[in-house]
């Protein structure tokens, strides 16, 4: 599923652009925990999360994730924005709930990782 | 090959950690992987590392007094070492459980404490030794087989 179409769906704000927002999103996860991220993160993927602390965007920059949606409308500080905008990871905010954020793009088609990633 | 080209070919960094700097959080283990992308490792392999370095590192600066993290990078494989001053781990095998957590209230706030940590780096790792003194500290040895996993 395209950014784009994610952006739409979940009528989000862009906060930081992505270079190209037709960039395909192969997978999604919700995750309110750092290591849950690392578990779960895997290549081309779209992170939903209630965190809006810059560790989330270290974490994000450490497993290569496509994009992070932040939800529940909570607005990051500048130096999430900041750090998500040098190290080139799109940053969306919707004012949905994590559930509804999730079952929407689940919904349209935009599938989950069923299980913990092997990274092997 | 002998032991003098192999040290060649060996790439040493070194990272100091300290505790509860959440400004520095997660750098080492970020520099470690622009590292890794420069050198042309297979970027499954920079994501493991970089995952396993990073639980590592977060582990020293959320219950450690300080620490160090020490890199490796051979043609066959990546070594990190992570030896830090603090409460050591009184039972391993607990630690590795998943869900199992000694991490503060203040900690868990910042999404850490998930009690992930450590099977985390086991998952992202080929071998991973942990050796733990109880009021000293802990010593974490991580390797990643670079010519098996391209193979």
């Amino acid at each position: 599923m395209k950014l784009l179409k994610i952006q739409q769906i979940l009528e989000a704000e862009i906060l930081v652009e992505a270079d190209n927002m037709d960039k395909e999103i192969r997978v999604a996860f919700s995750a309110d925990l750092i290591s849950d991220v690392l578990a779960m993160c895997c290549e081309q993927a779209l992170l939903i999360t209630g965190m809006t602390h810059v560790q989330v965007i270290k974490a994000a920059r450490i497993c290569d994730l496509s994009a992070v949606v932040f939800v529940r409308g909570k607005r990051p500080g500048p130096e999430v924005i900041e750090l998500a905008k040098h190290n080139g990871i799109p940053v969306l905010l919707s004012r949905l709930t994590m559930y509804e954020a999730s079952g929407l793009l689940f919904s349209a088609g935009l599938s989950g990782i069923n299980q913990i990633s092997d990274p092997h | 090959m002998n032991e003098q080209s192999r040290e060649e070919q060996s790439l040493f960094l070194e990272f100091p950690l300290e505790s509860l700097d959440f400004m520095r959080a997660g750098e080492a283990s970020s520099e470690l992987k622009q590292r890794l992308k420069k050198l042309g490792v297979k970027p499954e392999l920079v994501r493991r590392a970089a995952i396993a370095a990073y639980e590592a590192e977060m582990n020293v600066i959320i219950h450690a007094r300080k620490g160090t993290m020490r890199v490796e990078i051979t043609p066959a494989r990546l070594l990190i070492l992570v030896e830090d001053e603090g409460p050591g781990i009184i039972d391993i095998e607990q630690a590795m459980q998943e869900g199992f957590s000694t991490a503060s209230q203040a900690i868990r706030e910042l999404g850490f404490g998930a009690g992930m940590g450590l099977s985390n780096i086991k998952r992202c790792a080929d071998d991973l030794v942990i050796q733990s003194t109880p009021d000293q500290g802990t010593r974490l040895q991580i390797t990643i087989n670079i010519e098996k996993s391209d193979r």
